[in-house]
């Protein structure tokens, strides 16, 4: 290796040295891309057949007669335990459930953020490491009181629908999901702003309130304002954990009409009866990945840095 | 400053002394209101909730929570498990495979994400295109991850029947479908997903590093070779340290992968820590047990990642 490096510079060969240590590294990288890639494609594919090819045909080979109907019979035909109404329904759930959770939290966490940073106080650190520690609990150490929370409040839900004739949402699985999602993503949102508004210049606020600004003033007209980058890796970073969340959605909402994507999925993949559809089964999966896979597409960049300000501090 | 400032915000004149006191009170208090929501809520629904979950661990809660303590018993039974070998009791198997799997999970990701972060660091044409390729599985919910590594190592329809079908008929590989092999297949599975990830964080940090300092040691004549080891890598170790910490925390609550890739793997054989507390508690009517368990996981995350966390906040105020 030592020889290899110094050569490289001095003697007139070294340019062969070079290009081999060239092919080497693009042919490594390229094989680190088939294998990432892999699976997407054997996936897509599949999606793609019919299921005598699949039977019959190499996993790897794309498809000679590419069909929709696999996508369609996995929207609109395909079991989910006993229902066979396609995955639509649990698609619109997963949509419902997110839109709200990921828009509270956000703005909780913005307002946090913008309090932890520019009016600070006395055991402000202490408040923002209980709230920083709670990203990281295993759920399942909260699992099960939450589990019997939302059964009382399911059942205070009845009985007001019973009186008043309406539960007020308490009880509806997707009313808790969105409540869950924004408990345990309080925690994460904070951090996103908070280290955000770390670095934005505490002058500006200072000044405004020299010249009598209030607090929402503030947080409205010059902190919400200048938070655009923060924002979209936020809400990004809430979309894809909360749609791809399986722990709450299988505890909470996992039977029934409520359920989310995550879960109506496993349930298509591991429903046994009669034939198993594998194209079928792939277009699911290809459908629920969709959402995700498409913000990364369009916002690469956001997505990187959410994860990354989740796991690299300060 | 001020003045741009104040072309946003008027202030309205006639207010009159007492208003003027009541509003200032209220404006001082203004932001503890706005916080305390979230804190109440993180108090209660984490804090509270853990404090509920230990406490249920002391019960004898079967199927419903009972609140009579009864002393240690879930813990001593999952003690008496956890040495329960033959046959393998389920929390000797959900303990021995977190080992196998957070080891692997963790050195694997490591190794892998830090080797292609270096690879792609030796200004490569195309990094553009590579980057998201490796890095898009992060994006994927575990459950779809699951399905498509399932198709893709089951032995009759994945790998194994594609070598076959191209000659090499003698290839074997059923580990999905072996019980003391299953857990490797979550690894598999699992590093796809997430060394990605921790490459683009190594990547990140290998940009941050001075050029000045690489110069200097390739003038010295530093090999490509030393001067990785000996100069970038230790350069390198918050990078590491994080990196841990993230994977550290995902493998522990790794939980919805081994559902979807395996259903839990023959007779259980490829249960996490989670997948035993969700059976115990939703399924086998073992609330105390099932408590017990995540009390336990609860208490690993803890030692990682207080120390973590209280390194990292202390160092702030510099």
């Amino acid at each position: 290796m030592s020889a290899v490096a110094t050569s490289t510079r001095q003697a007139p060969g070294g340019m062969n040295v070079k290009l081999a240590n060239r092919i080497v590294i693009y042919g490594l990288l390229a094989l680190f891309a088939v294998f990432y890639l892999m699976p997407l494609f054997v996936m897509l594919v599949t999606s793609f057949k019919t299921m005598d090819e699949i039977q019959n045909g190499n996993m790897l080979a794309l498809p000679r007669a590419p069909t929709f109907e696999p996508w369609l019979k996995a929207w609109g035909e395909t079991c989910v335990g006993l229902t066979c109404a396609g995955i639509k329904g649990y698609f619109w759930n997963s949509i419902k459930m997110v839109v709200p959770a990921v828009l509270i939290s956000t703005m909780l966490g913005a307002l946090n953020g913008y309090v932890l940073t520019k009016w600070r106080f006395r055991g402000a650190t202490l408040v923002f490491g209980l709230m920083l520690f709670a990203c990281f609990i295993p759920f399942q150490s909260v699992l099960l009181p939450m589990a019997t929370i939302l059964g009382s409040l399911g059942r205070f839900g009845v009985t007001l629908q019973n009186t008043f004739g309406t539960s007020f949402g308490l009880g509806n699985p997707t009313v808790n999901l969105v409540f869950v999602h924004v408990v345990y993503g309080i925690g994460f949102t904070t951090l996103f702003f908070r280290n955000y508004y770390e670095a934005f210049p505490t002058e500006l606020v200072k000044a405004a309130q020299v010249d009598g600004a209030s607090f929402f003033q503030i947080f409205r007209r010059i902190m919400l304002p200048n938070s655009l980058p923060i924002i979209v890796v936020t809400v990004i970073y809430q979309f894809t954990n909360i749609w791809n969340d399986f722990l709450f959605a299988s505890a909470y909402a996992g039977t029934g009409d409520a359920m989310p994507m995550t879960v109506a999925l496993n349930n298509v993949v591991n429903t046994s009866t009669g034939v198993v559809e594998y194209n079928v089964n792939m277009a699911a999966a290809m459908i629920a990945a969709l959402p995700t896979l498409l913000v990364y597409v369009l916002a690469g960049r956001y997505f990187v840095r959410g994860l990354m300000a989740g796991a690299v501090k300060g | 400053m001020s003045s741009v400032a104040t072309t946003q915000i008027k202030l309205t004149p006639e207010r009159t002394r007492p208003r003027v006191s009541v509003r200032s009170r209220l404006q001082d208090a203004l932001p503890k209101l706005v916080l305390a929501p979230s804190f109440a809520i993180t108090i209660v629904f984490v804090y509270g909730f853990i404090l509920w979950t230990v406490y249920l661990s002391f019960t004898n809660s079967k199927t419903f929570p009972s609140y009579v303590i009864t002393g240690s018993r879930a813990y001593q039974r999952l003690w008496r498990w956890t040495f329960d070998t033959d046959p393998p009791s389920s929390w000797y198997t959900s303990i021995t495979n977190m080992g196998i799997f957070g080891f692997l999970y963790i050195f694997i990701c490591l190794a892998l994400g830090l080797f292609l972060a270096i690879l792609l660091d030796q200004k490569i044409r195309g990094e553009g295109a590579l980057r998201p390729i490796y890095l898009y599985p992060m994006a994927l919910s575990f459950i779809v991850t699951g399905v498509a590594w399932k198709w893709f190592l089951d032995p009759g329809l994945g790998l194994e029947q594609t070598l076959h079908q191209w000659g090499w008929t003698s290839f074997h590989f059923d580990w999905i479908k072996n019980k003391d092999f299953v857990i490797y297949t979550v690894v598999i599975a699992g590093v796809w997903q997430a060394s990605g990830f921790i490459m683009a964080m190594f990547l990140a940090g290998l940009r941050g590093i001075d050029g000045e300092i690489m110069k200097a040691a390739q003038i010295d004549g530093a090999t490509t070779f030393q001067l990785y080891r000996r100069i970038v890598i230790p350069l390198l170790r918050p990078i590491f340290l994080s990196a841990f910490i993230v994977l550290a925390h995902l493998a522990i609550k790794s939980y919805d992968l081994v559902v979807a890739l395996t259903s839990g793997g023959p007779g259980g054989s490829a249960w996490l820590p989670s997948n035993f507390m969700y059976e115990y508690t939703f399924k086998r009517n073992e609330m105390a047990v099932g408590s017990a368990s995540a009390v336990i996981m609860l208490m690993t995350i803890v030692a990682i990642i207080v120390p973590y966390l209280y390194s990292e906040l202390r160092e702030k105020p510099r």
